[in-house]
């Protein structure tokens, strides 16, 4: 088993000063804090405000303001990361404010939200922050009435010695400001937590509720110019020349500009590079005084392109994909024994192929972002998922330093992936240098569809080798447009539990932007193969569900330090799907499907209930158990849980995008379909209770859906969904004759 | 470009604007009102919802020149203080996830209630509907009108 043990260094990390107001503040770099190789600050007694990324403020009167480092997309992160602060603190959760921390800093590695990674790479760092402080401020009380800090207890703020006397963290906080910073703090047991594994709301739901400004759309200064971007219509088109006299005549439109010279000077000539195909080309810029004038000046340019790469068709991905997993271009990333001889001993093979197409990630609020240009700084202010990248990209295509560079981040109207690539950063940042003033791009919903960094379009090939009742081998192979599976994919199960094991991946390199897309890869592959588990299992006659328990069983206690997942773990995600959801002793008329999935460090089980309504099957439900390791707040957890789930379902069933001639085939939402109310099953949701670390929660479930609905489509209707969305295969929605006859 | 006069939150307002303008763009950039999103452009998903004589209404599609002498409301003047019921619930809920589509979803709801105060589980459904959550916080959201109608009621 792999431990992802985290290294820790508290000097390195934890500064503390005074504010001139009175009062405690406390900084600390949460992601230095996390990295083994770190190097203490040159000057300790240097406190720069740019070397933190997070801070806690304690003030005379006691309040406790957290300003939390990572940006919040819907995760719930600026929710749940101060309140491990909080508890290790030991203060009232009534009496702490959580600000967004200001980003404008030199060292905000790993300052991203993406990769459910936020809560697991903070855990131990955000814990020993809280503690630390508290320490401090303990070890002030304990100089002023001298005693030993041992001697003294705190509650919720306040500190109590043994003959009774009480101080406030606010009493001592500026004698805490001087002390060193101590050394080995203890942390809370688990079973002392208060804050930890209660219900807390969203620290921004009355700005939510009300209307304020928090989004990077809502962001404004006076005197700024709106920009709306024309991007070549087609991938692989470049701009020719443009006429920008009507555009000129409209009312409200200020100026036309064009961009994208510097950028594809930069980023250019890599031909899947996603930075040169959204960024390098000539762009035509409509800078007006309100969104809707700069829109209308966008659709009166008269602009020319010209085919600068081959413009590909959905029909020729297909094709050359067909072709990939045909063919034998592939790089092998795990292989255990060998797959061949087991394929060729076996008594049964076999193999399945099954299909997903691109998909955009359609983040509510389309992709804007605020620049502000001057000789002296540049002003960056909006929802961007990677800062640090953004800010060096945009010095260095700006040919500034990048202390020049004031980058704040804004709430973020989703992000799914989407925001982790900073094109839009680029952009604004090139049009407020081209013309020196503030101005905010804002993307209508069309460019933000018809301009993405999509899915990949991608089919897996499932083999398995049957010897004597066993499963003997298994091999996955991966055809995909850009990009291929990653990291730690291949070591996922059923890796460890086949004698002959083998992943292969093979990519065709596309013109089209690929990228992550909420739970890159998993988001696809969980679906191919829990839907080739079922299939196994019906040629294999053997239970569904005892066989992936059996082969769970046979990875315990393996010595394969690979192997990502715990047997246990999901062992027991298993054993309490059947039991949470009537598997099995499901009432007449609703067909379940199974899933178990490990992925984002989380292990989670679904079980999806399908019923025949009016002839077609409906997914009326979903239950799901999660074990993500300590739960920090439940409430949120289960908010993400449930989105994760109707996602999963809503794309799987729906989401169909392709492309004709380099064109995207949808470019608003009555051409692309998203889940709706009346689609969204009920979802149930268990959580495992344990004391282990936590994990993220934005991605885990949202992979097993697909294959939880897939499996039960298949237990009511008889047929098997090989492609995704499920609702383009016709086949599918016939359904059994003596079901529609009652 | 023509000037229009408009009564927004029962406050009166003039600004002037190309007269193909939608509402939407003119509360956003004219009247920074930023409360009421931008989603889709089209119709399609709800977001920039208000309400224009008590009705539901997408200022997305609807010009300016439209709205004049109407009473517009929006989610900056649901209630002075959060205190509207939809909004009580939604905390109550704890709905949002990235939190976008959560105004307009809250001004379908808050019409839809004010016209149909005890509302069955597929009469809510049937209103949310036209209103996208690309987070799919879509039970909570139908939880959190349930919610309001009992407060209302
Ligand atoms: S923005 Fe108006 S309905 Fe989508
Ligand atoms: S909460 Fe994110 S779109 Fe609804």
């Amino acid at each position: 088993m792999s431990k992802s043990s985290i290294q820790f260094s508290r000097r390195n990390f934890l500064r503390t000063s005074s504010l001139a107001s009175g009062g405690l503040l406390i900084g600390f770099n949460l992601f230095t804090a996390c990295k083994s190789d770190v190097k203490p600050p040159v000057d300790l007694a240097d406190l720069h405000y740019n070397d933190f990324n997070a801070f806690i403020k304690i003030a005379k009167n006691g309040a406790v303001t957290i300003f939390s480092p990572n940006p919040e997309i819907g995760q719930g992160v600026k929710t749940s990361m101060p309140m491990i602060i909080a508890e290790e603190l030991d203060v009232s959760w009534d009496n702490v404010y959580v600000q967004q921390g200001v980003l404008d800093t030199k060292n905000y590695t790993r300052q991203i939200a993406g990769g459910s990674q936020s809560i697991r790479f903070g855990w131990d760092a955000l814990r020993q922050t809280g503690a630390t402080a508290k320490q401090m401020l303990v070890n002030a009380a304990a100089a002023r009435w001298g005693v030993d800090a041992s001697e003294l207890s705190v509650s919720e703020g306040v500190i109590n010695n043994k003959a009774g006397e009480t101080l406030s963290y606010g009493d001592v906080v500026d004698e805490a400001s001087v002390l060193e910073v101590p050394e080995n703090v203890s942390l809370k047991e688990p079973k002392d937590y208060k804050i930890i594994g209660t219900d807390r709301r969203n620290v921004d739901i009355d700005k939510i509720v009300t209307g304020q400004p928090l989004f990077g759309i809502d962001y404004k200064e006076e005197g700024m110019l709106y920009a709306s971007v024309l991007r070549p219509p087609a991938f692989g088109q470049e701009l020719v020349s443009f006429d920008a006299t009507e555009a000129k005549a409209l009312p409200g439109v200020v100026d036309v500009i064009q961009i994208g010279d510097k950028a594809k000077a930069l980023l250019g000539g890599e031909k899947v590079n996603w930075t040169a195909q959204l960024s390098g080309s000539g762009k035509v810029v409509v800078l007006a005084k309100t969104t809707w004038d700069a829109f209308k000046g966008k659709k009166a340019i008269k602009a020319v392109w010209s085919d600068a790469t081959p413009l590909e068709s959905t029909e020729f991905h297909d094709e050359k994909l067909t072709a990939l997993l045909d063919g034998k271009d592939f790089v092998t990333m795990r292989k255990d024994g060998d797959v061949n001889k087991a394929f060729a001993a076996a008594d049964k093979v076999l193999e399945r192929t099954y299909e997903s197409p691109f998909l955009p990630h359609n983040c509510m609020e389309p992709m804007n972002f605020f620049a502000n240009v001057t000789d002296e700084k540049i002003h960056l202010v909006g929802p961007v998922q990677t800062p640090e990248d953004a800010a060096n990209t945009v010095a260095e295509l700006l040919g500034r330093d990048v202390e020049d560079i004031h980058l704040e981040m804004t709430r973020m109207g989703g992000g799914f992936g989407r925001r982790l690539y900073g094109d839009f950063v680029y952009e604004a940042a090139e049009i407020s240098d081209a013309i020196r003033k503030p101005i905010k791009m804002v993307s209508s919903r069309e460019d933000d569809m018809s301009t993405g960094v999509y899915r990949p379009a991608i089919k897996y090939r499932i083999k398995a080798a049957i010897k004597d009742g066993q499963l003997t081998g298994y091999q996955l192979k991966e055809a995909a447009i850009n990009g291929n599976m990653y990291g730690l994919i291949p070591n996922f199960f059923p890796a460890g539990a086949v004698e002959n094991y083998q992943v292969d991946v093979a990519n065709y390199k596309s013109n089209i932007t690929t990228g992550a897309w909420r739970a890159p890869y998993t988001n696809f592959l969980a679906y191919a193969e829990q839907s080739f588990f079922d299939e196994l299992a019906e040629e294999m006659e053997v239970d569904k569900i005892k066989m992936r328990l059996d082969l769970l069983e046979k990875v315990k206690g393996t010595d394969d330090e690979r192997i990502q997942y715990s047997p246990e773990r999901m062992q027991n995600v298993i054993k309490m799907a059947v039991d949470k959801s009537g598997w099995g002793k499901q009432p007449k008329g609703t067909y379940q499907g199974f899933v178990a999935y490990y992925c984002h460090n989380t292990h989670v089980a679904e079980v999806a209930d399908v019923q025949i309504e009016n002839g077609l099957p409906v997914v009326k439900k979903v239950t799901c158990i999660v074990d993500c390791g300590i739960v920090i707040n439940p409430m949120g957890a289960l908010n993400q849980i449930e989105g994760g789930v109707v996602d999963g379902i809503g794309h799987s069933m729906y989401g169909s995008f392709g492309f004709e001639n380099g064109k995207p085939t949808a470019n608003n939402y009555d051409k692309y379909r998203l889940g709706r109310m009346k689609e969204a099953a009920v979802v149930e949701t268990h959580l495992v209770q344990n004391e282990l670390s936590p994990t993220g929660l934005g991605e885990p479930t949202l992979p097993p859906a697909g294959g939880a609905v897939a499996n039960a489509l298949k237990a009511a209707t008889g047929k098997r969904a090989y492609k995704q969305p499920f609702i383009q295969d016709v086949e599918l929605w016939k359904v059994k004759e003596e079901e529609i006859l009652g | 470009m023509p000037t229009y006069q408009l009564t927004v939150n029962g406050k009166a307002h003039t600004v002037e604007a190309s007269e193909d303008t939608p509402l939407l763009w003119v509360l956003r950039d004219h009247l920074n009102m930023v409360g009421t999103k931008f989603g889709c452009g089209i119709a399609q998903c709800g977001a920039c919802t208000v309400h224009v004589e008590g009705n539901a209404t997408r200022s997305c599609s609807l010009p300016v020149a439209s709205a004049v002498g109407m009473s517009i409301t929006t989610i900056e003047g649901l209630s002075e203080d959060g205190s509207h019921p939809v909004q009580q619930a939604w905390k109550e809920v704890d709905v949002p996830q990235c939190g976008y589509c959560q105004a307009g979803q809250m001004m379908t709801a808050s019409a839809f209630l004010a016209k149909n105060p005890s509302p069955t589980e597929e009469e809510i459904k049937d209103a949310m509907n036209g209103n996208i959550c690309r987070c799919a916080a879509y039970n909570r959201i139908k939880k959190a009108v349930g919610v309001a109608a009992e407060k209302m009621a």
